[in-house]
């Protein structure tokens, strides 16, 4: 199949950067949305071109690296889906797609599609993290946890940290994130000593780190590739309101 | 928002049972009119029941509009580059309609005021008894100022919508099989009340109430 491209092209952090139109040609309908633009390159490349730069690492869906917005969509239209796992056989032969990094000013563009997403990072730093003693490994029975909290507690640690909830947000909020990390860690004893300030700590970090308000779109858990659920949402206003300031 | 918004939609549940009162008549509802100036004298003067109410009223209207002004400010901070190209997902109306829907709703509110408050621009002037404000105000000749009213109570419902389900999901409410429940009553509670409104000019319109 033959596609026609606009791809946003920024040399660096301070260029204003623009849409630029390419044709890809030959695309099997069995490659990964990544692998189209790797033909796009290896011809880029071939031309003495600079090759279009985007973020990648594990190209199973499990890193999280992968984020780009694809026809106003992040991660594109296929739901619960990566960037790296979106095959071509979902696009039309000739279509026309639009390709477009995460827009937040939390997440600058270094190059390309490419953004820095540390800001994530100092929020984890906030107040994702539990204490433990350490040692050798306890006895996996020797916590007990209830059911229903650990599938709910797993559903919330299977946030991969993409950053999609951000940009698919009208407000650039990071709620879907945070929360997802609040939630994990809150619903399990382990996470227990730290719960009363973690809530207040990480959605400070959040604050300060330029997202948006969340005002319950649910924009969110639409693209979130692994279908964070916006409960997760409630449960760290609950943690907030709860906790003693 | 959440707490402005609830001064906000307490005062509506009375206003639409108020207003309902004009189905059993011109005396009972110029009563019920009458009974809102008076209430609580002469322990307290006149108008106090109405005057707390306009004074919290214009604070949650104020309030509101900041908190809502403050959210969009952060928004636009946090987005600085918009997308060329960008489809919701979620339905995407909540947006449009809170953010647009509320300055409509806002208009609307100013217009009310001066029609049926201080009578301005209804056809009966201020003079008149309340009732013969309200049946002037809709009559079937006068039928656009029922559309009108129809439209903008159709936007409040909207907004109502997704505001009464964003303040329980605020507030820490909706999680799991509660979210579903919720989502549904704010449906249901909106419809109803905007149902309750539009009785009034509709009735008058369609002579039902003369
Ligand atoms: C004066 C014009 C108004 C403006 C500009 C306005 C704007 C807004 C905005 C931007 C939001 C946040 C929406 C979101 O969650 O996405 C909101 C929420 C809300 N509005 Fe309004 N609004 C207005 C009038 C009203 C009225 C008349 C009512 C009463 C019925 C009302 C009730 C609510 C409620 C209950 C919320 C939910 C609060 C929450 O998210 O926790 N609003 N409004
Ligand atoms: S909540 Fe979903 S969309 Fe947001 S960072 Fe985690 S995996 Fe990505
Ligand atoms: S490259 Fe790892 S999730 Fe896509």
């Amino acid at each position: 199949m033959n596609l026609t491209l606009k791809v946003w092209r920024q040399n660096g952090p301070a260029d204003t950067g623009r849409m630029v139109t390419y044709q890809v040609t030959d695309v099997s309908p069995d490659m990964s949305f990544l692998e189209m633009l790797d033909v796009l390159n290896e011809r880029l490349i071939l031309d003495g071109d600079d090759p279009v730069a985007f973020d990648h690492d594990c190209r199973e869906g499990i890193c999280g690296m992968c984020g780009m917005v694809i026809d106003g969509v992040a991660h594109g239209e296929q739901r619960a889906t990566t960037t790296c796992q979106l095959h071509m056989r979902h696009f039309e032969d000739g279509a026309t797609v639009t390709i477009e990094p995460w827009r937040a000013a939390p997440f600058p563009v270094i190059k390309d599609l490419v953004v820095d997403r540390s800001s994530f990072d100092r929020i984890i730093q906030a107040g994702g993290f539990i204490s433990v003693p350490a040692g050798s490994a306890p006895d996996a029975h020797s916590v007990p946890v209830k059911k229903d909290d650990a599938d709910d507690a797993f559903d919330a640690a299977t946030c991969i940290g993409c950053g999609a909830c951000v940009a698919a947000c009208p407000n650039g909020s990071a709620s879907l994130f945070t929360a997802a990390k609040i939630t994990h860690l809150g619903l399990l004893p382990q996470g227990q000593p730290e719960r009363a300030s973690r809530a207040v700590a990480m959605v400070d970090q959040m604050d300060l780190e330029g997202f948006g308000g969340c005002t319950n779109t649910g924009e969110c858990t639409a693209v979130c590739p692994k279908g964070i659920s916006l409960d997760v949402i409630t449960q760290m206003n609950r943690d907030y309101l709860r906790s003693p300031k | 928002m959440a707490v402005t918004g609830a001064v906000l939609v307490a005062f509506l549940i009375g206003h639409m049972l108020g207003n309902l009162k004009i189905f059993l008549g011109a005396a009972s509802f110029n009563s019920y009119a009458e009974w809102l100036r008076t209430v609580g004298e002469p322990a307290v003067p006149a108008r106090s029941l109405l005057t707390v109410a306009e004074i919290v009223l214009t604070a949650a209207v104020v309030l509101h509009m900041w908190s809502a002004v403050s959210l969009a400010r952060r928004a636009s901070k946090a987005r600085p580059v918009k997308y060329a190209k960008r489809r919701s997902q979620a339905g995407g109306y909540v947006v449009r309609t809170m953010r647009y829907g509320g300055v409509i709703i806002l208009l609307f509110v100013i217009w009310h005021l001066l029609d049926l408050t201080f009578g301005a621009v209804n056809p009966k002037g201020f003079d008149a008894t309340p009732y013969d404000r309200v049946v002037a105000g809709f009559a079937p000749a006068r039928w656009w100022v029922t559309a009108f009213y129809v439209v903008a109570l159709a936007m409040v419902g909207l907004h109502l919508r997704h505001g009464l389900w964003s303040a329980f999901q605020t507030l820490g409410l909706a999680a799991g099989r509660r979210r579903r429940f919720l989502d549904v009553f704010a449906a249901v509670f909106s419809a109803a009340l905007v149902l309750g409104f539009v009785a009034v000019p509709v009735a008058v319109m369609i002579g039902v109430v003369k």
